[in-house]
């Protein structure tokens, strides 16, 4: 039986790990084998405090996992499947199944952040692997003086547009409005970068290719009859996250999207469940918010097995 | 181990570059070639797995590892556009690829498809 269970192992999971461990909680956190944390694909993190000239994201998560291990964090490989309630001594509790395994705790830390979204148009599953790409930092080098095209126009889309620079011939920044939501630095950056074209009110509506990519097929929001073909080699897609909370449905509110709804201390609407980071509804998405809700999150799951076991009478009190 | 002689049936990923691997395919029935690179985050959870793979299944299935930043001339050839890239080879000639990292049961159906 753990005090606390925390799915995830990005910014917000392992810092609430650091946090959990620390204080002396005995602490599991459950790691995906299919979904990394979507940061250590970033090349580059300019604005988290305290590594000027920004640090490369792996290393960023490896540095956390470094810090969380070294109060003794337990850490086990394991992608959970479900969730459901207990009761243990009277209390409360979870039990999260997670590849064949079963682990109990009082609490729960949900930072299962999320996935990029597909655009789910015609050829985008064909050729993913073949051209179609989710990560920049890993597969931007296989597009050395080739044309490629970057979908979005948020930080995720602005800043892998401007690493693939390194390879690519020509970046095509395909948009579906007439200006970016990216932060200003990187908007400045990209228009800057002789290599970078906008394609601006534009969407993709089919990747096509013979074995690998060779076009895609964009056509005008506002003039939809006006399409026109993009010869790339490589599209790249960065339109939005999606939340990774389908074991989560049914058990907590969450929003439309899938977003775990939770209160100023990382309170979901399940007793003894916290959520933080990115898969929580919430207005910015960035490392340090992670790690500021991951901080709140292990501090008020501390306070909720201290009450549930300052109230209840049996052995675990002397443990 | 001197370069390109490689054991029958080995416990753990042997480790392939431009100039062995043709001979690689060759000596083994049924193999997967695990192209990866240092700078990709995903190919460094699927390593483990493959490392796990390759000494539950020996004898079975034999596993490679051929870090395609060094060898250009395999990634090329083999139309490599996205890393975690494994390369399934079958009585000396490719079946298919699987890429994408993906837990270790996940990933032993999908060889498993390839027989």
């Amino acid at each position: 039986m753990y005090d606390v269970i925390i799915v995830g192992s990005g910014p917000a999971g392992l810092t609430a790990g650091i946090y959990a461990s620390r204080s002396k909680l005995k602490t599991l956190l459950l790691t995906s084998q299919v979904n990394p944390s979507l940061i250590t694909t970033t090349d580059l993190v300019e604005n988290y405090p305290g590594f000027p000239g920004g640090i490369n994201g792996f290393e960023l998560i490896e540095r956390f996992k470094e810090q969380a291990l070294s109060f003794g964090l337990e850490i086990a490989e394991n992608d959970v499947s479900s969730i459901e309630k207990i009761v243990r001594d009277s209390v409360e509790s979870w039990r999260v199944t997670a590849s064949e395994h079963a682990y109990e705790a009082f609490s729960l830390i949900i930072a299962s952040g999320t996935e990029y979204a597909h655009l789910n148009v015609p050829g985008e599953e064909r050729y993913t692997g073949k051209g179609v790409s989710y990560c920049a930092t890993c597969d931007g080098p296989f597009y050395r003086d080739a044309p490629v095209a970057v979908v979005g126009g948020g930080n995720a889309a602005v800043q892998e547009a401007l690493f693939l620079t390194r390879f690519a011939r020509k970046v095509t920044l395909i948009h579906r409005r007439d200006r970016l939501r990216a932060d200003k630095v990187l908007q400045d950056q990209a228009t800057a970068n002789e290599k970078i074209d906008f394609m601006w009110n534009s969407v993709v509506d089919e990747v096509v290719g013979d074995d690998l990519v060779k076009a895609v097929t964009v056509s005008n929001v506002n003039d939809p009859q006006n399409k026109q073909t993009l010869e790339v080699q490589g599209v790249f897609i960065f339109t939005g996250n999606i939340p990774n909370t389908g074991f989560a449905k049914g058990l907590m509110d969450c929003d439309d999207k899938g977003f775990i709804k939770v209160d100023s201390e990382m309170r979901t609407s399940a007793k003894g469940i916290f959520a933080c980071g990115d898969c929580t509804q919430k207005l910015l998405r960035q490392v340090v918010t992670a790690c500021g809700d991951g901080a709140t999150a292990a501090f008020a799951a501390e306070q909720y097995i201290q009450e549930i076991k300052g109230t209840s009478y049996t052995s675990w009190d002397a443990a | 181990m001197t370069e390109g002689t490689f054991v029958d049936n080995p416990d753990h990923p042997i480790v392939l570059t431009d100039t062995d691997i043709d001979k690689a395919i060759a000596k083994y029935p049924f193999i997967i070639v695990d192209c990866w690179a240092e700078w990709c985050g995903p190919c460094k959870m699927l390593g483990p797995i493959i490392e796990s793979m390759a000494k539950k299944h020996q004898g079975d299935i034999v596993f490679a590892k051929l870090d395609v930043d060094g060898n250009p001339q395999t990634a090329s050839k083999y139309s490599i556009r996205s890393i975690p890239n494994l390369i399934v080879f079958k009585d000396g000639r490719k079946v298919g690829d699987i890429v994408g990292a993906m837990p270790e049961n996940k990933l032993l159906e999908r060889i498993n498809t390839f027989r």
